[in-house]
């Protein structure tokens, strides 16, 4: 029960925060409105008992991305954008565009949901160790070559968005 | 489903969820005018797909559905700090980060 009434807690606190940052008219709000629905979505880890990505979803989401987000807000100073159209030309195109896609999710739900079968739930196993444990056993194990891969990607990252944000020296 | 709407949560609540949160991101990615609002809603649509991958997770007790999660969460970070080095350089060159006004590719 108590799973229950804090699964939709924190889907409502996610969905609302959504809704929000695309709505609201200035950038900073809309951030902060982000850093709500990301909180939200951590919440469901921990219900899920995805412990790990709880934190990573804290420390690395929250702490790492809004903060750089913010920091950018508050150098291209967008109040000169914040009280200009809101607004794309195509925002009734686009309203249409995810009205539709609305429609046909729904639709599958309603109609389709029955002729597609979810496998049986695992049960969990009541002896495992903890989920940081298990996770570093198979990221370290079975997805060893992916993580190398990733810390070269993260290299290019930051060279490239340093190169591409210092000042051009001529 | 013969159990009630409420009670038990499965992972088609998380789908549902994650569903709606794709929809709201792909609607502000079309709809807003700032770039950075856009990147925000790209941020969004990161995050259903996180949704629906640790759900499955959890469903199939397989940690590779957590271990996805991760990575998309590097490509997030990588995506981010690249897309606004890009945002901070057109600033300095159009003055604007409204997104209709950076049009040199369009006649």
């Amino acid at each position: 029960m108590l799973d229950t009434f804090f699964f939709y807690a924190f889907a409502l606190m996610a969905v609302a925060g959504a809704i929000l940052t695309i709505t609201l008219r200035s950038a900073v709000h809309c951030a902060i409105a982000l850093i709500a629905s990301l909180a939200g979505v951590a919440g469901l880890y921990l219900l899920q008992h995805a412990e790990f990505l709880f934190a990573v979803q804290i420390v690395l989401y929250i702490g790492g991305i809004m903060v750089l987000f913010l920091f950018v807000i508050m150098l291209v100073n967008l109040d000169a954008a914040a009280k200009e159209r809101q607004f794309h030309r195509r925002l009734w195109g686009g309203i249409a565009a995810g009205a539709g896609t609305a429609v046909l999710f729904s639709w599958f739900l309603l109609k389709g949901w029955g002729s597609i079968q979810l496998a049986t739930p695992v049960a969990p196993d009541p002896n495992a160790p903890g989920n940081v444990e298990q996770l570093a056993d198979t990221l370290f194990r079975d997805y060893l070559v992916p993580f190398e891969l990733a810390s070269l990607l993260l290299l290019v990252a930051i060279v490239g968005s340093v190169i591409m944000a210092k000042k051009r020296v001529s | 489903m013969e159990s009630s709407f409420l009670h038990p949560i499965t992972t088609a609540h998380y789908l549902v969820l994650s569903a709606a949160l794709l929809l709201i991101g792909t609607i502000g990615l079309l709809v807003r005018r700032n770039v950075v609002v856009m990147m925000m809603s790209i941020e969004l649509i990161l995050n259903a797909v996180n949704v629906n991958l640790v759900a499955f997770s959890r469903h199939l007790q397989d940690l590779g559905g957590q271990i996805f999660a991760i990575f998309v969460i590097v490509v997030a970070v990588a995506e981010a700090a690249v897309g606004l080095g890009i945002l901070i350089a057109l600033f300095r060159n159009k003055e604007t980060v409204q997104i209709d006004e950076i049009d040199l590719l369009k006649w």
